[in-house]
This record gives C-alpha cells, sequence and structure tokens, in this order.
C-alpha cells in the first residue's frame, strides 16, 4: 500500500507509484489501479477544489484524470518526472480543457505525454531519485515571496497579470520572482549536494 | 537549427503550471517543439510544481466516484486526436495542428502595408490573447517599436536583426513589454514569425501600433 497523504518520503512513494503504473501498462492490472486511485484521487481532488470547483465537478474531473492514468500508463516516462507529476499534469491540463471550446486542440493532447519509452535504466532511475531530493531542497530554501507566487501559479492556477493584481505588485516583480524561484531549482539540480 | 535567443524562465515557469494565454501557449509550445534546452528547463519547472502539489491535503473521494471509476476501466479508450498531416519538419507541432496541414505558402495572408502580410491563427472563446502569422519582406525596417503588451515572437523562417541580435529560425524573443526595437529583416529572404500578443483592448491594436509610421493611420 501507498501512503495516503502527505507521504513522509516522496521519494519511496514515487518509486512505489511508479511500479504500480508499469503494471497497469503492462498487465491491465486493476488493483494496482485501484491502489493508485486511492494514493492519488484525493490530493487531484484538493487541487480541483482550490480551483474553486464544485465537490460534483471535482469528482467528475477526479474521474476523467484517473481514467486518463488508466489509458495513458504506457506513456508514462519516469525519466520525465514522478508519477505524481505526471497525473497533476493530466488533472491541470483536463480542467483547463473543460473552460476551452473545440477550436482549438486540447492542452491535454500538447504536453501531458509522450511517444511511450522503453523502461529506465537503473541509472537513470538513480538519476530521478537524486532529482527529486534536489527539487524538494530547492522548493525548502525559495523565500516566502517568491513561495507564494509558485504556489498561486500551481496550485490556484492564476496567470502572471492575475497574480500582480491579487498582490497588488507589478507584472515585472512577479516575473522577477518567478525567474528567483526557478534560478533556485536550477542552482539545486546542477550542484548536487 | 541554431537557436541562440531561448524563452524567459518566468515564461517557462508558467508554462510548467499551465497558466499561459493558450497564444502563448501555442509559441512556447513550438519553440520547446525545436529547443531541446528549454524542453528540459521546463520538464525542470514542472517538478517544482509535482513538489508542491504533493504537499497538498488529501480530499476524501466518495465511495461512488471510485467505484464509477473502477466500473469504466472495461470500456475506457484512449482517444487520441488525428495527427495533422506533417510539414516534414518545416513547422513545428503545435503550430502544424491549426494550420491543418497546410504549408505557409498556401495560406491566404491579408498584405497590411508594403512588405507585411499577416495570417490570423484561430483560438477559443476563453483565449483573451492573439495568435498570428507576421511575413516580412526581404530588407524590410520596421519602425521603432515598443509592445504596449505581454508579447512572444518566435520566427519560423528567414532573420531580422535588432539592438538584442540576430534572430532567426528557432529563436524566440520573449521581451519585457518595456522594451523598444526596431527589426530589420535580412535581403536574402522573407522574415516569417509566429507572434503571440495579449488581447487588442489592453493592446491598443497592435497592427495599427506597428503600423502607424507605416501607413499613416
Amino acid at each position: 500500500m501507498l501512503p495516503k497523504d502527505n507521504p513522509a518520503d516522496p521519494k519511496t512513494e514515487d518509486l512505489a507509484a511508479q511500479r504500480l503504473v508499469q503494471r497497469v501498462a503492462r498487465n491491465l492490472d486493476r488493483e494496482a489501479f485501484a491502489e493508485l486511485f486511492d494514493a492519488f484521487a484525493p490530493r487531484v481532488k484538493t487541487f480541483i477544489i482550490r480551483k474553486g470547483a464544485s465537490p460534483d465537478l471535482a469528482e467528475d474531473l477526479v474521474q476523467e484524470t484517473m481514467i486518463n492514468v488508466w489509458t495513458k500508463a504506457g506513456y508514462y516516462d519516469p525519466a520525465k518526472g514522478s508519477v505524481l507529476t505526471w497525473i497533476f499534469t493530466i488533472a491541470r491540463n483536463l480542467r483547463i480543457d473543460r473552460i476551452r471550446r473545440e477550436s482549438s486542440r486540447p492542452v491535454s493532447e500538447l504536453g501531458d505525454f509522450d511517444p511511450p519509452s522503453e523502461a529506465p535504466a537503473g541509472e537513470e532511475i538513480l538519476a530521478r531519485k537524486d532529482e527529486a531530493r534536489s527539487v524538494a531542497r530547492a522548493l525548502s530554501k525559495i523565500p516566502p515571496e517568491q513561495m507564494e507566487i509558485l504556489t498561486l501559479s500551481f496550485i490556484e492556477d492564476l496567470p502572471q497579470a492575475e497574480i500582480a493584481r491579487r498582490l497588488n505588485l507589478p507584472l515585472g516583480t512577479v516575473k522577477s520572482r518567478m525567474r528567483l524561484a526557478y534560478g533556485h531549482l536550477r542552482k539545486n539540480l546542477e550542484q548536487p549536494a | 537549427m541554431n537557436i541562440e535567443h531561448h524563452l524567459d524562465a518566468a515564461t517557462l515557469v508558467a508554462y510548467a503550471a499551465g497558466t499561459l494565454d493558450e497564444a502563448f501557449n501555442v509559441v512556447v509550445a513550438s519553440h520547446l517543439d525545436w529547443c531541446p534546452a528549454c524542453a528540459e528547463e521546463a520538464r525542470r519547472a514542472a517538478l517544482l510544481g509535482g513538489e508542491l502539489i504533493g504537499k497538498l491535503a488529501a480530499t476524501p473521494v466518495s465511495d461512488e466516484c471510485r467505484s464509477r471509476t473502477l466500473g469504466m476501466l472495461d470500456t475506457a479508450t484512449l482517444h487520441r486526436f488525428p495527427k495533422a498531416p506533417s510539414s516534414g519538419g518545416e513547422l513545428p507541432e503545435a503550430l502544424e495542428y491549426l494550420l491543418k496541414g497546410k504549408s505557409l505558402a498556401e495560406l491566404s495572408w491579408k498584405r497590411k502595408a508594403p512588405g507585411l502580410a499577416l495570417y490570423d491563427l484561430p483560438l477559443s472563446e476563453a483565449s483573451s490573447g492573439k495568435l498570428f502569422l507576421m511575413r516580412i519582406a526581404p530588407g524590410t525596417a520596421m519602425p521603432e517599436h515598443g509592445h504596449g503588451g505581454e508579447e512572444i515572437t518566435l520566427i519560423l523562417s528567414g532573420a531580422y536583426n535588432d539592438r538584442f541580435g540576430r534572430y532567426a529560425r528557432g529563436d524566440v524573443a520573449d521581451l519585457d513589454e518595456s522594451i523598444e526595437h526596431q527589426p530589420i529583416v535580412e535581403k536574402d529572404s522573407a522574415c516569417i514569425c509566429l507572434v503571440a500578443t495579449e488581447a487588442p483592448t489592453r493592446f491598443k491594436s497592435w497592427p495599427a501600433r506597428l503600423l502607424q509610421p507605416l501607413i499613416g493611420i
């Protein structure tokens, strides 16, 4: 079983989740899928509700997101990011598509998965574990005023201009805080402790 | 492709967070299609989001939602959108899709001024931006202009020079709104760009602003 919320060690959780995704991809394993559902659906729901969706709509989108996890499991590539990042990219893109007409290509077709790749080599998995650690470390060093901007972007889904209005800051300040926050990440990824 | 001008880190973070307007999203996705360096930066930026989201508290999901989802597995299939006919790498994939397989030469360009033609690309109603292709004749010097709003330009073919350097196929100009520049297109071929701007309301009629000195409107 996966830890259900706020797992103490995101790296262990991710490796366990990767195995579940592989079981779904290779064997259409329903038990593995149910475990993924229990581990991720509650946080997907929080994420969707934070944006102001009603509980009914949130559960609709939870369902749609998890069905995508089932059908797209073969496209998940651990080299690109954690299972969590992948699932939330799917959820975010579905949420964006809900507010769009059919005229343009759904975002969910643009970015949340790429052609299937080979299973990652051991070396690559190791590199990914280091990377996850570096990301966590970078995040712990980001000062509150930059963290606020990241939270408004990634969790509340606010565009830069909207963040500027809400915080009563010039757009340029919002952008430079985003650059600085990203700079912390880059530094930590390039000079692993 | 030798790409010299890349996306602003703030743009990459916004792209990874999924908060860019549709017009900007297309230009960014198009650049990422051609630029492995920025694609890697965008992947990294998405990791920040993953880490933040991982810290979210759980909201209980109803048993009904759970059993409905599990009950759908047998009938769930992957609906992929048909791929647009490929231009053989002439165009980035996101743009190819919007052009429905047409090549740049086949479009009905609207001539706006001597040496300048535009082609508007369709966006959904939810978009507050504007997306268009711009073709500038060889040797044309654009008037010095600011942008008065957010704007990102991707060069698809040809090249121009301004005070920031040379911009050729694959390069992006992800400029601050306060910046003024005067692009001069190189003599040997037309320069074709994909441009995303903010909505005309905030942006005060982009073509008018740019063309004012050219055609006196």
